[in-house]
């Protein structure tokens, strides 16, 4: 959807209230059933998170399909992504002993998680699926099952626990700090994984929204030139802000698969 | 006056973080002036900080529309 259409699809164009003001956008806008009702209907970003499936494994498939030595464009993008995913975060963070077992993840990850911000600032998507705080949670729990039955099978549950203080502390410290330690490793690690990649989609998304259905209000529906030029402004930062937000989700993607691998190494190392 | 509570308590819980990655990335940058060899491994560190300091200024933005109660 283009930035005029999008305003003019969504309720909160101001023709549609009669011209008594600038109602600003809400969380709501981000709950857009397709069909069904209630606990159960399909969503938006259900069906783009399919969609975004498609595309990775199409993609990946089809440039490795004719895998040359010398590669053609495709391969040399995915032969650049699965480099940088397994040199640049899974061999530098999880170590070169046991790092390949996990690369597979990682890159799905990476690749799923990119393709799924994409789709913010892509028309005709334009919905950052990771706007629903239920696909991160969904990716979180997959990380979290993973790096939790890694150090359990590792270490077994004493020295799970024992791994959780670090070694020379005074003895009086030492129930504190593994209740903090507890804490981290069981419910904030997860919570935040969830939360940091729903929250930057979500407000930034919401940040494009506001610029966008301002400018359209301010264009359109409110009198005087002035309105016009600030309508414009609002435009342009919208462009801008757009650019930023495609290097946010960059970056979101890169920080999700590089602390899942951060998890994992601490799984796997003997020691805290 | 009108608005909402909520959202000074996701402004206040902004400062912080602010302050936080500001420090990060002037370390990481004085790091990377004293010796640009060693930028790869900074880079991943000084990432992983900020993700760390973001975290919590996010938590703020997530609580202020959880507790907004009807605008």
């Amino acid at each position: 959807m283009s930035y005029t259409v999008l305003a003019a699809l969504s309720g909160l164009s101001a023709s549609s209230d009669g011209g008594d003001g600038f109602e600003a956008p809400t969380p709501e806008e981000f709950y857009q059933p397709f069909f069904g009702s209630g606990d159960f209907s399909v969503t938006r970003p259900m069906f783009l998170f399919a969609i975004s499936a498609v595309i990775v494994g199409a993609f990946l498939i089809f440039s490795t399909r004719k895998a040359a030595v010398v590669p053609g464009k495709a391969q040399w993008v995915t032969e650049q992504g699965y480099n940088f995913i397994r040199n640049g975060i899974a061999q530098d963070i999880i170590g070169s002993k046991e790092f390949l077992k996990y690369v597979p993840l990682l890159f799905t990850l990476f690749c799923t998680i990119l393709v799924n911000n994409l789709f913010g600032v892509i028309p005709p998507f334009q919905y950052p699926t990771m706007g629903r705080v239920g696909f991160p949670i969904a990716l979180a729990l997959l990380v979290y099952v993973i790096y939790q039955v890694i150090a359990f099978r590792r270490k077994g549950v004493l020295g799970y626990l024992k791994d959780l203080v670090p070694a020379g502390l005074p003895g009086w410290i030492k129930p504190m700090i593994l209740f903090l330690e507890i804490i981290t490793y069981f419910i904030t690690r997860p919570v935040t994984l969830a939360l940091r990649l729903f929250g930057n989609m979500f407000a930034g998304h919401m940040l494009l929204l506001l610029f966008i259905l301002g400018g359209e209000y301010m264009m359109f529906h409110a009198s005087g030139f002035h309105m016009k030029i600030f309508g414009g402004a609002s435009y342009l930062l919208a462009a801008v802000m757009t650019v930023f937000e495609i290097l946010i989700e960059f970056l979101q993607a890169y920080i999700f698969t590089m602390l899942a691998a951060t998890y994992i190494a601490d799984s796997l190392s003997e020691h805290h | 006056m009108g608005g909402n509570i909520a959202i000074i308590g996701y402004g206040l819980s902004a400062i912080g973080p602010g302050i936080g990655i500001g420090l990060i990335f002037a370390a990481y940058i004085n790091g990377v002036a004293r010796q640009p060899e060693a930028r790869g491994m900074l880079q991943s560190i000084a990432i992983l900080g900020f993700a760390l300091a973001e975290a919590l200024a996010i938590f703020g933005l997530v609580l202020a529309f959880v507790f907004k109660k009807g605008v």
